[in-house]
């Protein structure tokens, strides 16, 4: 089962090392990920795989929200079915 | 493999344009709780709504969290009372209302609709009674939905239930005048109601349904009118393809929660509603797509056009992204819930025949419109009676929710708190209309030939 992981905030150092090692630290595979500035905030987007997870994805979003507060930037999991039923036929 | 544009736009959809699912509600038949003893018969009825939806909020949360979709509501509609209540020797049907009220707090449902009777055509004694405990029922709970079916199209207009029903309007209010006549605002009069309308208040649930259903409304004024600002001053011709794009999208969202609700409470899919609900939220507004569409204020001329072609639009693009739609599918134009209606009538720009005439090509009909508490009953009668007519010429649904709110008058605003908003108070006709209403009897359905 994959899903979506967005980060969007202020640029600062290691961002992407610290939602990477909260993701495999609870099993979550990446599989893709993509990442610019735009319009001067930082914005990621990864692919992961979170069919052998240790948590379910409720979980993980609790997670991803505490490290977001911790490092003042906003981070989301969703499950990739909600934007595939948006922009794929 | 989606790209990122995509994604941030969905993101963008939700977070800065209010997109989100309004309900997911679960249809529930009580027709197996029918009983002579009117207490046995409440206690099948609140144990059976809370077997049934005992998972429904849960669930509903645990898709929230999962898919980053908001689902501002999550509620239940039961058969129409009436009917269930009928078959117990009882004079007092409140007890019925008092039972869901208690099923719907056990569920942590916030509304339960199906306090109702259908009597477009005649009224049983069941149909009477509830009907008059109606202004008691709705003071003494507070999630109970309300409504009456006076017309439709192949029967015509129950002439006496709408004159009963001016007077039932004026009691709820009386009834709950310390809090402005709230209860208005759980009472809906409609003609041509439908049975899997998942929208409160008006929602029921049908008896030629199933057992027990998920019917889901969409929802996304927000995303129509971000949409249409980037199309500003393009023909009507790209406006509807814009809407119809967006609605798509929106629409294919809702039909995924909707089978995802469906499995995880193994309770079939019914419908997806395709309604473009506003909130009292900024940026959540049917009146500012219409606005948009080039209009200095909603209810000024060429509002009608606008809100028809909006309406349409969001029907072509959302029956495609759906494998089942119903409900009241199409744009409500509720007041008071309304941040952009809300203005245009304190503008005075917006008045209720206006809206009136925008009921003939929009869902549902005049709704949450605040009116002065010294209206006379046969007035509210007469409202209803123009609306009902114009749901069983154009063969659609049309209803009526007005708030006569105790002790105001126009200028004054009457406040309902969370999604039912404020609103001003309108000016209604001071001419009678008491000698129409006292006739009482039917008006015969219309010939279905000769269209002019």
């Amino acid at each position: 089962m994959n899903a979506i992981v967005t980060v969007v905030g202020q640029d600062k150092v290691g961002i992407i090392a610290a939602v990477c090692a909260l993701l495999a630290e609870h099993n979550v595979n990446i599989l893709d990920i993509s990442q610019t500035i735009l319009q001067g905030s930082f914005t990621m987007v990864m692919a992961v795989d979170v069919g052998a997870a240790k948590v379910s994805v409720g979980e993980l979003r609790d997670l991803l929200e505490q490290l977001g507060k911790k490092m003042e930037i906003s981070i989301r999991i969703q499950r990739e079915e909600i934007f595939n039923a948006m922009h794929r036929i | 493999m989606l790209n990122q544009k995509e994604i941030l736009s969905t993101i963008e959809m939700i977070d800065q344009q209010h997109l989100d699912i309004r309900t997911i509600t679960m249809g529930i038949s009580l027709l197996s709780c029918c009983d002579p003893d009117p207490k046995r018969a409440c206690e099948k009825i609140y144990d059976k709504i809370t077997r049934y939806a005992e998972k429904l909020v849960k669930t509903g949360e645990d898709i929230e969290r999962e898919f980053g979709i908001p689902i501002v509501n999550k509620r239940i509609s039961v058969t129409p009372m009436a009917l269930v209540a009928g078959a117990s020797e009882t004079e007092d049907y409140v007890p019925f209302a008092l039972a869901l009220d208690r099923a719907a707090r056990t569920c942590g449902v916030n509304f339960i609709g199906g306090y109702s009777a259908l009597v477009q055509k005649g009224m049983t004694q069941a149909d009477e009674k509830l009907i008059r405990s109606i202004p008691e029922a709705l003071s003494r709970t507070e999630l109970v939905c309300s409504s009456v079916n006076v017309g439709s199209t192949r029967a015509g207009i129950n002439m006496d239930a709408v004159a009963l029903m001016g007077r039932i309007v004026k009691d709820t209010a009386a009834a709950t005048a310390d809090r402005d006549g709230l209860g208005c605002a759980k009472l809906v009069v409609f003609c041509n109601a439908v049975e899997d309308n998942p929208f409160m208040a008006g929602a029921f649930h049908g008896v030629g349904e199933a057992e027990k259903v998920i019917n889901v409304g969409v929802s996304g004024p927000g995303v129509v009118c971000t949409a249409l600002k980037a199309v500003r001053g393009q023909p009507f011709d790209v406006v509807a393809e814009t809407v119809k794009k967006t609605a798509f999208r929106v629409t294919r969202m809702g039909q995924l929660v909707a089978q995802e609700a469906s499995r995880r409470l193994d309770t079939p899919f019914g419908i997806v509603d395709l309604s473009l609900a506003p909130t009292p939220a900024v940026g959540d507004s049917v009146a500012r797509i219409l606005e948009e569409m080039g209009l200095e204020v909603c209810g000024t001329h060429g509002t009608t056009a606008a809100l028809a072609l909006l309406n349409d639009a969001v029907k072509k693009g959302g029956v495609m992204a759906s494998s089942s739609v119903g409900g009241l599918s199409g744009a409500f134009i509720p007041v008071s819930e309304d941040e952009g209606m809300i203005a245009a009538a304190e503008a005075g720009t917006l008045c209720l025949d206006k809206l009136e005439a925008m009921t003939c090509v929009c869902s549902v009909g005049l709704d949450m419109i605040a009116v002065p508490g010294d209206t006379p009953a046969e007035t509210i009668a007469a409202i209803i009676a123009d609306e009902a007519a114009i749901g069983m010429v154009n063969n659609k649904t049309t209803a009526v929710r007005l708030l006569p709110a105790p002790g105001k008058t126009v200028g004054d605003r009457i406040e309902m708190g969370g999604l039912l908003g404020s609103a001003p108070v309108m000016p209604v006709h001071g001419e009678s209309s008491a000698d129409f209403i006292a006739r009482g009897g039917r008006i015969p359905a219309p010939l279905h030939s000769l269209k002019n």
